[in-house]
């Protein structure tokens, strides 16, 4: 490619289709009216797509990243170290991105006025947590496995465990919310939120790796969830 | 042609479900300026589905830049202006934020775009984000020379364009359909 003499921003490259789930998919029912019927228009990336929201390390309070210190007592569940980190495609960290989880407790549980799951709340767990990647993009949460739940898709249709993720790197066009799931879980093949990922080895992408390795004894089990944000295709010329 | 083959796959997205307001759109995300402010303009709007009903599981996130068209690069204290808002569509469907109108913004190579917000939309039923813009309507002359609103099919580019009142603008978004909301690839 030749050297562009311009000032223009970085390109992105667009999602591959086989990375991302369409907007309408046959399986995921609430899509039929929410998926648009007009092909998307192909948008060349400006300061407004290359640019985005800066946080700083007063963005995150320090007990944000701990979901088991939120409250009088320890939340019930298996107590997990949940860690990674956040790079762009080109293997770079990406510094201060701003991490955010939300999830079930370990009865499968939401604290929101609209689950209607009857799984009991946990009075010591929100099931909500903050944190900044460090200046090589890595990030730790502690946490509890949340548990399976069951939802209206089809008949006896269960969400596997699941953390949701949303993250702030460093443009808005990059800028991902994703849900990860636990390594083997039978529940898996029958979810069609995540079998909406087209390709497998995408889809392993939003698993994370048990790591015996970063488990603390008499304390707590770890997992490995590693995120990359989509690049820029060509790396900015440094003058 | 790049060098894909070398690059790190990314982390795919899944939708952000119905529960994303346990995290995302704390109290006051949608105000990225006090209410009081002497050039606050207030943008609100409804959601709705293919059917005409509104997405009370929808929610709509801006990223712009301020007044003189500049996009925040610096992190700033909690009362300064962040260029980013998010909010909780309500059960009607409705959404509001209370902003600045944006000033130009470069475009690639030269000149400028017209004033516009960037906007991203999650919810239950969308699987990865919607992404559209959010132009104005006292703007006609730079609206017209915007190559990203230009490349907008005619009939549907007064979808993109808020009709701005005083300090009131209305911008409403369709997600399929009639009037459906002209959504870009990025």
């Amino acid at each position: 490619m030749p050297a562009d003499p311009s000032p223009d921003p970085a390109e992105y490259p667009r999602e591959s289709d086989q990375t991302v789930p369409p907007y309408f998919h046959p399986n995921v029912k609430a899509t039929r009216l929410r998926a648009p019927k007009s092909p998307l228009i192909s948008l060349t990336h400006t300061l407004s797509e290359s640019t985005g929201p800066v946080f700083g390390d007063k963005a995150v309070a320090e007990h944000e990243h701990d979901l088991t210190k939120q409250h009088q007592a320890e939340p019930v569940g298996q107590r997990i170290i949940l860690y990674g980190r956040v790079r762009d495609s080109d293997g770079r960290g990406v510094p201060n991105a701003l991490l955010e989880i939300w999830q079930a407790n370990s009865a499968g549980r939401y604290v929101h006025k609209w689950d209607p799951y009857d799984a009991p709340l946990d009075p010591n767990f929100s099931g909500v947590g903050r944190c900044l990647t460090d200046d090589q993009g890595h990030y730790s949460f502690v946490t509890i496995k949340p548990g399976p739940y069951p939802f209206g898709n089809h008949h006896n249709a269960w969400r596997p465990a699941h953390i949701h993720f949303s993250v702030f790197g460093t443009a808005f066009v990059t800028r991902l919310i994703t849900q990860m799931y636990f390594p083997d879980d039978p529940l898996l093949s029958q979810d069609p939120i995540f079998n909406a990922i087209p390709d497998e080895s995408a889809r392993s992408r939003a698993i994370c790796e048990f790591d015996l390795d970063a488990t603390v004894a008499d304390w707590a089990n770890a997992y490995k969830f590693d995120i990359v944000l989509r690049g820029p295709r060509a790396t900015p010329m440094e003058t | 042609m790049d060098s894909n083959s070398t690059k790190l796959p990314p982390t795919p997205a899944q939708t952000v479900g119905p529960y994303f307001g346990l995290a995302l759109t704390p109290e006051g995300s949608s105000r990225l300026v006090p209410e009081h402010h002497p050039d606050a303009i207030v943008i609100s709007g409804t959601l709705n589905d293919g059917a005409g009903r509104p997405v009370k599981e929808g929610m709509i996130e801006i990223w712009q830049a301020d007044a003189d068209g500049r996009y925040p690069d610096q992190p700033l204290p909690a009362d300064g202006f962040t260029g980013l808002g998010t909010c909780h569509a309500a059960d009607d469907g409705s959404y509001e934020f209370i902003t600045l109108k944006p000033g130009p913004v470069p475009a690639p190579g030269r000149g400028n775009q017209a004033p516009h917000i960037n906007v991203a939309i999650n919810g239950l039923g969308i699987l990865k984000p919607l992404r559209t813009r959010i132009y104005f309507s006292d703007e006609p002359k730079a609206n017209a020379e915007d190559l990203v609103l230009q490349s907008v099919d005619e009939k549907r580019r007064d979808l993109l364009i808020a009709l701005l009142d005083g300090q009131k603008a209305r911008f409403d978004i369709r997600l399929q359909g009639e009037n459906e909301t002209p959504f870009f690839m990025v």
